[in-house]
């Protein structure tokens, strides 16, 4: 079983969304249960007008389900040589950007500079180049780190089941993997090189990390590449489907939007604000126990503001560059747009009523 | 009133009969003045929560002292995870409770009885105060019961509902016939709802959400608080019991004792 017939259908059969009617939203929003159709009624243009009620019942279900709390982790880039060509990345293989990999004394420093700040939480990156930053480099990653972080996830290039094993025996407990675009044509447009062309290949990945033991799940969509409400569909439904799956898994979606970045390419369409919000509260409707990640790609006042509508995890004190933390930012993968520290995340979370939690998971197989 | 009722458990006594929690909170600082408010002395907390040697804010400092921990093993998804789970807890100094909730599916949050119960056998086995959290159902709950379980706590709705005592038949079942204290937990979202868990006959009830969640969460602790005593209060009245008819002022077999009287 796989989720891959499903995504090529709804990648390529348009939601025809511009038939939905204020009714319908109203209903949706209020559903016990809301199901596949009801989730498009959310992501519909009409439901525009219905934002605010959509965000009221968006609040309420974070609220119950999620307390004030939000969890705050940071990514540790320790590579970011890239054999793909991803038309949208600064890390893509033809951009001349200055190339490095972490050596283990640097992946240490860099992981006591972040474990200063109070975090507890770490993603660990990386490009997509397999020869160099192998799984035994990550492995020894992860050993070098696991002392100071009692949860590391992964976001590094699509693996093999028994990979993802051999890092959750190291101690990694989650994975996040984004399929960027569920449209498969426009996927094979923007991968025109490398190995990340294998549409097929990266849309199991969340399934094979689940399968070897993850007990983070984190998917998403590139929000800019094409339209959003077409993506966040697909993203819902993976999600759910996901969730279906492996209920053993937590289930976690994160809403990247596009940002500037050293290649040229620019988004195909822009995620306003307000459409943002409508794709955030229409996920959290739907899957009511679903982690929402919001990252520092988004401005602090619009962080701040969109808290209260579904997000239950967030990056702080972010640098995309390789070293970045232990030494000043060199070229990054994307541009930041909130540059606050882990204590001023902290701080804001605080006055707006909501508590940062640092650790929320040890790995109970290296304590007991 | 005078506090005759005490509620013993684990070895220890008890004068209020509501169990709080720590998850939640906007703000950790507000668990010692819920404490306080809702008269509380039992609360529970996720041991995946804790950080011991972090630099940052620590839970564990907020709950005041003379509060018995209950910490649980929140992430467990199967017996041999909680019983690792309960063993770091008191390997940390959080004592010989332990909360049991081995819970494998994330959409719904509803506990595994199955392994529940295997690892309340091995972790009674090895002294705790074993409470496993548990869907309400009598043959989970006897097998709990033989597993040598202190008290069951079965759910009134999923997780972070809200939505009550959804499951009052059930938990009136186990209450009917199980020996071992039945302490409400989960989905419980207002006082009038613990107040119906305790009129019921339920030994006590854990609230965590409802409290926690609640614009005012210190006046939300004290309303619960009094919701379990008056609850409580009522339950030792013994209520009257229903009757289903209305009761005729002249009933319909009124005759049958004159007919006696006259023979
Ligand atoms: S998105 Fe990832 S795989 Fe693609 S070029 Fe950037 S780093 Fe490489």
């Amino acid at each position: 079983m796989s989720f891959l017939p499903e995504a090529l259908r709804l990648g390529q059969t348009p939601l025809h969304l511009e038939t939905v009617s204020g009714d319908d939203v109203r209903r949706a929003v209020d559903l016990p249960r809301v199901d596949a159709s009801a989730f498009a009624a959310l992501l519909s243009p009409a439901a525009d007008e219905h934002l605010e009620s959509m965000a009221a019942r968006a609040h309420a279900l974070t609220l119950s389900h999620f307390g004030r709390t939000v969890s705050l982790f940071t990514p540790l880039y320790v590579s970011n040589h890239c054999a793909n060509h991803c038309r949208y990345c600064g890390f893509a293989a033809p951009n001349s950007i200055p190339r490095s990999q972490l050596s283990l004394d640097e992946v240490r420093a860099e992981g006591e500079a972040i474990a200063a700040t109070g975090l507890r939480h770490l993603l660990l990156l990386t490009g997509e180049a397999p020869r160099k930053a192998g799984v035994a480099y990550l492995e020894a990653c992860v050993q070098v780190l696991r002392p100071l972080f009692p949860s590391i996830s992964v976001e590094v290039y699509p693996m093999e089941t028994a990979d993802y094993a051999r890092l959750t025996r190291a101690g990694v407990d989650g994975l996040t993997v984004f399929q960027e675009t569920y449209d498969p044509v426009l996927y094979a447009e923007l991968h025109p090189a490398g190995p990340k062309r294998d549409y097929a290949f990266r849309l199991n990945t969340p399934q094979r990390g689940a399968e070897a033991g993850m007990r983070v799940v984190n998917i998403g969509a590139l929000l800019g590449l094409t339209d959003w409400r077409q993506e966040i569909y697909a993203v819902g439904l993976h999600a759910a489907w996901l969730q279906k799956r492996y209920p053993g898994v937590d289930i976690a979606v994160s809403l990247p939007r596009m940002r500037p970045h050293a290649g040229a390419f620019q988004p195909a369409c822009i995620v306003s604000d307000r459409e943002l919000v409508q794709a955030m509260t229409a996920l959290r409707i739907f899957l009511p126990r679903l982690s929402i990640t919001i990252s520092t790609r988004e401005a602090p006042s619009f962080r701040d503001n969109i808290l209260p509508l579904g997000v239950t995890r967030m990056s702080a004190g972010v640098s995309t560059a390789v070293g970045g933390h232990a030494k000043p930012a060199k070229t990054g993968q994307f541009e930041i747009s909130d540059p606050r520290s882990v204590a001023e995340i902290e701080a804001m979370l605080r006055s707006r009523g909501y508590q940062a939690v640092f650790k929320d998971w040890e790995p109970i197989e290296a304590s007991a | 009133m005078e506090h005759t009722d005490i509620f013993e458990i684990g070895g220890k006594r008890l004068s209020s009969r509501l169990f709080t929690g720590t998850g939640k909170y906007g703000n950790d600082e507000l668990i010692a003045p819920v404490c306080e408010a809702s008269g509380s002395e039992v609360i529970t907390v996720a041991l995946r929560r804790v950080d011991l040697d972090g630099k940052t804010d620590n839970v564990m400092k907020h709950i005041p002292t003379h509060m018995t921990l209950l910490p649980n093993t929140s992430g467990a998804r199967n017996a041999d995870e909680a019983v690792r789970i309960a063993r770091l807890a008191r390997a940390m100094g959080c004592g010989d409770w332990i909360k049991i909730e081995v819970i494998s599916d994330n959409r719904y949050l509803l506990p595994d009885g199955y392994e529940t119960a295997k690892a309340t056998e091995t972790l009674a086995r090895e002294g705790f105060v074993v409470l496993p959290y548990m869907n309400p159902d009598l043959y989970v709950a006897r097998s709990l019961a033989d597993a040598g379980a202190a008290a069951i706590m079965p759910l009134g709705a999923p997780i972070g509902t809200n939505r009550g005592l959804r499951t009052e038949e059930m938990i009136r079942i186990l209450i009917e016939e199980m020996e071992l204290p039945i302490i409400v937990d989960a989905g419980i979202g207002a006082p009038s709802q613990a107040c119906r868990a305790m009129e019921m006959g339920a030994a006590a009830c854990l609230v965590n959400t409802a409290i926690a969640t609640a614009a005012d969460p210190v006046l939300m602790g004290r309303a619960f608080g009094r919701a379990v005593t008056a609850g409580r209060e009522a339950w030792l009245a013994g209520p009257g019991a229903v009757a289903t008819l209305a009761q005729a002022s002249s009933p319909l077999t009124g005759f049958l004792d004159r007919t006696e009287g006259a023979s």
